[in-house]
């Protein structure tokens, strides 16, 4: 099912995270390829989503360099490369939809900022994003109208407008039910084949790890630095660390009686 | 009520009987555990053993008490007996001294605290006026690209705050003014009466109320109205991640969410002060006629010699900076809040606070320069 090219679409290089004097992780050392679906998981307070921060340029590493196409994220000034950016889409773990605006509006802002559309077609594109993702009809809702789930999806559809080819994803199935949460994992497989998109998630969802990762990136939040990387079937079957079988194995027996 | 009991045994083991504790009176469990202390700080013990009767009932000041001793003892090198309590009561002790001990030592008290806390404080100011300065400086940057036609923000959100900040404000402005003028005219009168020179409370009125009392008064209400709104709106979608969602679109937060509010608050609190300087004469004007009999006329013409068009000119002007004061520091507070319920309430009230400080602030450099150059 994968879509690996051999390509490296990311690359982190040496990194460290810390806020002020306390350190996050050390060391941090991945690449992920285009087109597939890279996870990284991790124990609770293991910096998982801060590293997302830093991959999508929020944050700044404290040393070491991310590379996107060989090209460093931050530029020699300090900046964060506003063509790389543009390149991404990131669903945030609450959707972070923008309250004063429409579901429409949300989709049609980076449009209008990045496209000469007119408002007609922009609309349109807007349609046609909302109905991938199930939304069609939901237009005028403002975000406090709709559930959790739908604004998840909004916010998926709102990622894709500029049609990334990075899609970022911070705990996507984090307070959704089981089935809204597989629903989720198989739309974001689907954006994946159908855009030929390079996919991270951010999780520690059993489920949603074997079900839609490629490889896998485990950060340690005691040892604060990465202990286990490669395919997730590999390492399942040969985990490097206690730890990561413990956080594997959970899952693996859930799957073995088929839930 | 059982007591409890000590009863050594072979001269080194200490055997506590932990009473029903949770069904007695305060005193037991701090008199048990005082007993017990004493007991581990006179020397000789080598072992402590519990003992909860099986018919006594036991609950978590039973296993507080027992947990508390116990860390007294480890600390003497006691070893602890825990065989003779109920198997519940033991799984829970244990539990709870496999949890990793905090360091709880108190921190070191210093010795020149004031001076410390002075120093500190000062630094604090510091790099918050600096902040602050920073800020200014990026929304200025902001204004700049707009000017240039190269900042973008929804003309929309331009509207609906133009209309939160100067219309929906029109009767709490236009109140507060109307009492101070009737203040101000109120206070002149009584005084001025004593001379004779009731017609003076136009003079009083009129100048008073356009160089500053209007400006002022206006921006303060503006403060704790809008001010406080922008640092809860911007505030609350720091929480829900909105920021940085704009950022990774590549859309400044600041040119997106800073510029139409500034602007707003700019374009609108002129027309409130205008508004507050017309009402506030009135005010003047409404005690002039009723308390000192002054004509309608008279007080009139009196209030037209009193004021040139400088006088409300330097009033509107100040008015200006103090409403891109409130914007800024409403929405600086708002845009570097903490990403929690409490952190948005916080920035809140700090830019209350803060934009009320900065507007007095600049009333009075304001006094001294136009002192200075003579306006």
């Amino acid at each position: 099912m994968t879509q690996n090219t051999g390509q490296t679409a990311i690359s982190i290089e040496n990194v460290s995270m810390a806020y002020g004097s306390y350190v996050v992780q050390e060391n941090l050392n991945f690449e992920v390829q285009k087109g597939e679906v890279f996870i990284i998981m991790g124990d609770s307070g293991s910096g998982k989503s801060t590293l997302l921060k830093h991959m999508i340029g929020l944050n700044r590493p404290a040393k070491g360099v991310i590379k996107f196409d060989g090209k460093n994220l931050w530029s020699a000034n300090d900046t964060v490369e506003q063509s790389t950016i543009r390149r991404f889409g990131v669903l945030y773990q609450s959707g972070a939809l923008w309250s004063s605006m429409t579901i429409a509006e949300n989709v049609s802002l980076p449009l209008k900022q990045y496209t000469s559309h007119s408002d007609r077609d922009i609309a349109d594109i807007v349609a046609f994003k909302l109905s991938l993702v199930g939304l069609a009809g939901f237009e005028e809702y403002y975000p406090s109208e709709i559930s959790g789930g739908m604004k998840k999806r909004a916010g998926l559809a709102r990622a894709m407008a500029l049609d990334p080819d990075i899609l970022f994803f911070d705990e996507p199935s984090a307070g959704l039910d089981p089935i809204s949460s597989k629903r989720l994992d198989e739309l974001i497989l689907e954006i994946r084949d159908s855009l030929g998109a390079t996919v991270v998630v951010v999780t520690h969802e059993l489920a949603s790890i074997f079900e839609i990762g490629d490889r896998a990136v485990f950060v340690d939040a005691d040892e604060k630095t990465q202990t286990a990387l490669g395919n997730v079937a590999d390492l399942v079957k040969s985990p490097p660390s206690a730890k990561v079988a413990e956080f594997l194995s959970r899952g693996s027996s859930k799957t073995e009686q088929g839930l | 009520m059982t007591n409890s009991s000590f009863t050594t045994l072979s001269g080194t083991y200490l055997n506590i009987q932990i009473p029903d504790l949770d069904g007695a009176d305060a005193e037991q469990a701090a008199n048990l555990y005082a007993e017990a202390n004493n007991a581990i700080a006179s020397g000789g013990l080598t072992q402590i053993g519990f003992h909860i009767a099986p018919d006594v009932q036991w609950g978590s000041l039973s296993l507080a008490a027992i947990k508390k001793i116990a860390t007294e003892a480890e600390r003497h090198d006691i070893a602890l007996d825990y065989s003779n309590i109920p198997t519940g009561a033991a799984r829970l002790l244990a539990l709870a001294k496999s949890a990793v001990p905090q360091d709880t030592s108190p921190a070191p008290k210093q010795r020149f605290a004031f001076v410390t806390t002075v120093g500190e404080k000062t630094i604090e100011g510091l790099s918050e006026l600096r902040a602050f300065f920073t800020f200014t400086g990026t929304v200025g940057s902001a204004l700049g690209r707009l000017l240039r036609r190269k900042a973008y923000f929804e003309k929309s959100d331009l509207k609906t705050f133009v209309q939160a900040a100067g219309p929906d404000a029109i009767v709490i402005v236009g109140v507060v003014n109307l009492l101070l003028g009737v203040i101000l005219a109120f206070m002149g009168a009584v005084q001025l009466q004593l001379f004779g020179a009731e017609i003076f409370v136009a003079n009083l009125v009129a100048l008073g109320h356009t160089r500053e009392i209007a400006p002022m008064m206006t921006a303060i209400v503006l403060a704790g109205r809008t001010g406080a709104a922008y640092a809860a709106q911007l505030g609350t979608m720091q929480v829900n991640e909105e920021i940085d969602a704009l950022t990774t679109f590549g859309i400044s937060p600041i040119e997106f969410l800073v510029l139409p509010r500034m602007i707003a608050l700019a374009l609108m609190t002129p027309l409130l002060v205008l508004y507050g300087d017309a009402i506030g004469m009135f005010g003047g004007y409404v005690i002039g006629t009723t308390m000192l009999d002054l004509g309608t006329l008279e007080y009139i013409s009196q209030t037209q010699n009193a004021i040139t068009i400088s006088d409300v000119l330097l009033g509107v002007f100040k008015g200006t900076v103090f409403g891109m004061l409130v914007a800024i520091t409403g929405c600086r507070y708002g845009m570097e809040s903490g990403r929690s319920a409490s952190a948005v309430g916080d920035a809140a009230t700090r830019a209350v606070v803060s934009g009320i400080l900065a507007i007095i602030v600049t009333t009075a450099i304001f006094a001294v320069l136009t002192n200075w150059i003579g306006i």
